[in-house]
């Protein structure tokens, strides 16, 4: 027998409440969801398309967040230098910053006309708007302070004392990161790494103003639920949205069991 | 003098008369127009309609109007979904259309394409044909939007096919991707390009002739405030409100 | 050349805290740091393995200067001769037994083939031959103390640290695994240095002891001039003597007001007395004949200590006294309770401080 907890009341019903708050808008989708024609709107080649985008540029931007993330987060976590206050503070703007202002940030940094951008087009010819790859610098730009955030955390959490023992076996620094520290906080950083991709395949506002909106190139799923609904066809920008949800529930389910569970 | 007139000619219209101006009206004291007025207006109306709405607040005190641009087809769908608004003012038939509660659009002002191009038109674009070649990035409104379906229009006329580099969703933001540099054109609306002409330069193409958006504006049938709301239709017929929409660039209906 | 394996005197301030210590270890000898909680024992340990650098004096392992801050000389851990068993051993969880052993040797080029031969090596050596492919968290406490052994040894350290090895196992396993780390410390061909508070693990393991207090060496010598001459009152109570400072003077010394000690030892000056508990007895009347020193002294604490008592008295100079349960009764012992003291003259030990 297990023994059963008692769970106080004013714990109960505040938890309730925020789970029906969290599920009412998905059932409000699923009552007006046109089933009978669902099956022929999942076979349109824009759906498709916009899904393929959606996971391309979504698990491209939480590779790139990986990349620059988590040793940002060593810094964070490991290295005193002054203002880092200032840094950990700058890091949680995208955070607080509407995402369309957000977009228009990346467009006078990276922009054709951009501080950096005009730079880039001048000499390589290249500019990032419009493309797919704007796309997963606009989404990597919104989900990274979730990825450097939990990494952190992680690595605050873990014990140092690890490190020093590989130091006295002979690791370096960075052999002591790679073999000790990373196997050591892989369950924050897959988790992380979850809330990122997450974060960056429901990425609307930051993308559609940087990158532009064109299908096959720089429409994601978010906007193409946007243009649906803009179009006036709320059934379809319903199923679309059901489209990305079903499949976003169904891979952070499996990465759940594979990764994020603690042994 | 001529505030007052205005405002008695709001009055009047409001009390039926149809008449767009009457000099003789005498002073009233209130035509029972109050609180807030909620107008949902398509992006293209910004510039004029706010300042046809502090207009009007002047005439009528008390009197508070509070807009809502953005696409004409988003704002169709917010009030379809039962949106609080008062008055939608559309920048074409087709989203008037969808929205079921309009009673009796009437059509207040036209505006017309133009190309709009970085200041000095660096790429000395003359017209549509000088929008097709390869190296050039061009922005067009998706075509759910007005804008972008008279961009449509006026393509087919002049037989040319344009492939954009993204397709916004309302004129606004076809016209800061010119702004920003980022796109080298962009069709949006002559009143578009006028409101920014300190950023970007206005093409007139003869195309555009064809593809001649229609502006409608309605009173809602769940209209918190009917009487507010029918008198701000009728203040957009004055000569006052006139003249700002010409200001702008609009063309009279 | 000195001679001496590791040549250090450690001088690290942190705060208000400032350790000062001055360190030599021969080639397979054992040095055990003895001290209570704070004294220091553990930044020295730190210090020598490159964890903490050293503010003040220098470092000297098999003649290189490993840290040396006058010459802006420092050598980093990963860089030392020196191998450290942590006090809760810090097997990384993420690798199996093996792997851990086998971490040193990698990391000093050695290839997988060979690491994991040598990893296996050690295992054997430490008895866990059929348990390389266990994760740390399947091993139990003395095993995991095994593995870190193993794996700090892997690397043939000149200097071997230990902190406190077996502070984190229970009464049994400590047992044995002491007496199989005294082994593999006999075989250490190299310098062994251990962190402890423990006396006994001192004892057993060290074949010298440093006795810290505070950031400084308070006395330092073999277990047997240790314990039978302690300098220090934390000394006395670790190796359970009575301790006295005072001003000797042939056969007596004076101690606290004007008290005296008779001894029949013969000191001069400043001198020390000590005497074990077990010599003091305890008579409800004062005693008549032999015994020297005595004096009327109150009760103040009992508590069991094996299977005697140990009582605390205070009166002239404050005493423990170790009786049995027996004698115990029949004195009627309880706090507040007047008694005299006695102790034999013959019992007692003086010397120099």
């Amino acid at each position: 027998m297990t023994r059963r907890t008692r769970v106080p009341v004013p714990l109960l019903v505040p938890a309730a409440l925020g789970l029906v708050f969290l599920v009412l808008p998905l059932v409000g989708l699923l009552a007006r969801t046109p089933w009978s024609t669902l099956p022929q709107r999942l076979a349109e080649p824009e759906v498709a398309m916009a899904l393929r985008l959606s996971m391309l540029t979504s698990t491209l931007a939480t590779l790139l967040c990986l990349v620059f993330g988590v040793p940002l987060a060593w810094m964070l976590a490991r290295v005193e230098f002054p203002g880092r206050r200032l840094v950990r503070a700058l890091i949680t703007v995208p955070l607080v910053l509407p995402p369309v202002v957000g977009g228009i940030a990346l467009l006078l940094a990276l922009g054709r006309r951009g501080l950096v951008g005009s730079w880039l087009d001048e000499n390589f010819g290249f500019s990032l708007p419009f493309t797919t790859a704007g796309v997963v610098v606009a989404e990597a730009f919104v989900a990274l302070p979730f990825l450097v955030i939990s990494v952190e955390g992680a690595l605050r959490g873990a014990d140092t004392r690890y490190e020093e023992a590989a130091a006295t076996l002979g690791a370096t620094r960075w052999i002591s990161f790679t073999h000790v520290t990373l196997p050591l906080v892989a369950p924050g950083i897959a988790a992380g790494g979850v809330l990122c991709w997450a974060r960056a395949l429901g990425e609307f506002g930051a993308t559609i103003t940087f990158a532009g909106n064109f299908p096959g190139v720089t429409q994601t799923m978010p906007l193409a639920v946007y243009q649906t609904m803009e179009s006036g066809d709320l059934e379809g920008a319903v199923v679309l949205s059901l489209i990305l949800l079903a499949v976003s529930v169904t891979i952070l389910a499996a990465l759940r069991d594979r990764w994020l569970t603690t042994p | 003098m001529r505030l007052r007139a205005a405002a008695l000619a709001a009055l009047v219209l409001l009390s039926g008369c149809g008449s767009t101006s009457d000099d003789e009206a005498t002073p009233a004291e209130s035509g029972g127009v109050t609180g807030t007025v909620t107008v949902f207006a398509a992006a293209s109306l910004t510039e004029s309609f706010t300042t046809i709405g502090e207009q009007f607040e002047q005439k009528n005190p008390g009197t508070t109007v509070t807009f809502s641009f953005a696409g004409s087809s988003a704002l169709a769908t917010q009030i379809n979904e039962g949106a609080p608004a008062d008055v939608f003012a559309s920048a074409a038939p087709k989203n008037m259309d969808a929205v079921t509660s309009a009673v009796t659009p009437t059509t207040f002002a036209k505006n017309q394409l133009v190309i709009a191009v970085a200041k000095g038109n660096p790429k000395g674009i003359t017209g549509l044909a000088g929008l097709t070649g390869a190296d050039l990035k061009v922005a067009l409104c998706a075509e759910a939007v007005p804008c972008g379906a008279a961009a449509e229009t006026a393509t087919e006329a002049a037989g040319v096919t344009i492939t954009p580099v993204t397709l916004e969703q309302d004129v606004k933001a076809a016209l800061s991707k010119v702004k920003l540099g980022e796109v080298d054109a962009s069709l949006v609306y002559r009143t578009d390009a006028k409101a920014a002409a300190a950023d970007v330069d206005a093409v007139e193409f003869p195309e555009s002739e064809k593809a001649i958006n229609d502006y409608p504006i309605a009173v809602l049938k769940e209209a918190k405030n009917p009487v507010g709301a029918q008198a701000f239709v009728a203040y957009i017929g004055t000569d006052e409100a006139k003249a700002v929409l010409t200001e702008a660039g609009f063309q009279a209906p | 050349m000195t001679g001496h394996l590791v040549d250090a005197r450690l001088q690290v301030r942190r705060g208000t805290f400032a350790l000062d210590i001055a360190l030599r270890i021969q080639p397979g000898e054992t040095v055990a740091l003895l001290g209570p909680n704070g004294a220091g024992k553990t930044t020295a340990l730190r210090a020598l393995a490159g964890l903490t650098p050293l503010s003040g004096g220098h470092l000297t392992v098999d003649g290189h200067d490993l840290d040396h801050p006058e010459k802006k000389t420092w050598v980093p851990p990963e860089q030392r001769p020196i191998g450290v068993v942590f006090q809760d051993y810090l097997l990384f969880p993420h690798l199996s037994a093996r792997d851990n052993v086998a971490f040193g040797p990698r990391r000093h080029g050695v290839d997988r083939r060979t690491a994991h031969a040598t990893a296996d090596r050690w295992l054997e050596r430490v008895g866990l031959a059929d348990h390389g492919r266990r994760k740390p968290r399947q091993l139990s406490g003395g095993q995991a103390q095994r593995v870190a052994l193993a794996r700090a040894l892997a690397l043939d350290p000149a200097l071997l640290l230990l902190d406190e090895p077996l502070a984190a196992l229970d009464a049994r396993t400590r047992l044995e695994t002491r007496a199989e780390l005294n082994r593999h410390l006999t075989a250490h061909p190299g310098a062994a240095l251990l962190v402890t508070h423990d006396p006994l693990d001192a004892l057993v393991l060290a074949d010298r002891l440093v006795i810290v207090e505070d950031g400084r060496v308070v006395q330092e010598g073999d277990a047997a001039t240790i314990t039978a001459r302690p300098r220090t009152d934390y000394v006395a109570r670790l190796v359970g003597l009575n301790l006295y400072r005072g001003r000797g003077d042939g056969h007596t010394v004076e101690v606290a007001g004007g008290f005296a000690l008779t001894t029949t030892d013969t000191v001069h000056g400043e001198a020390f007395v000590a005497f074990p508990p077990s010599a003091v007895a305890l008579h409800p009347h004062r005693p008549d004949g032999s015994p020297r020193n005595t004096w009327s002294a109150t009760l103040t604490d009992i508590q069991r200590h094996g299977d005697n008592l140990r009582v605390r008295l205070d009166g002239p100079i404050n005493v423990a006294a170790d009786i049995t349960p027996a004698a115990a009764a029949h004195l009627e012992l309880e706090p507040g309770r007047e008694l005299w003291v006695a102790v034999k003259a013959a019992e007692t030990r003086a010397y120099t401080a």
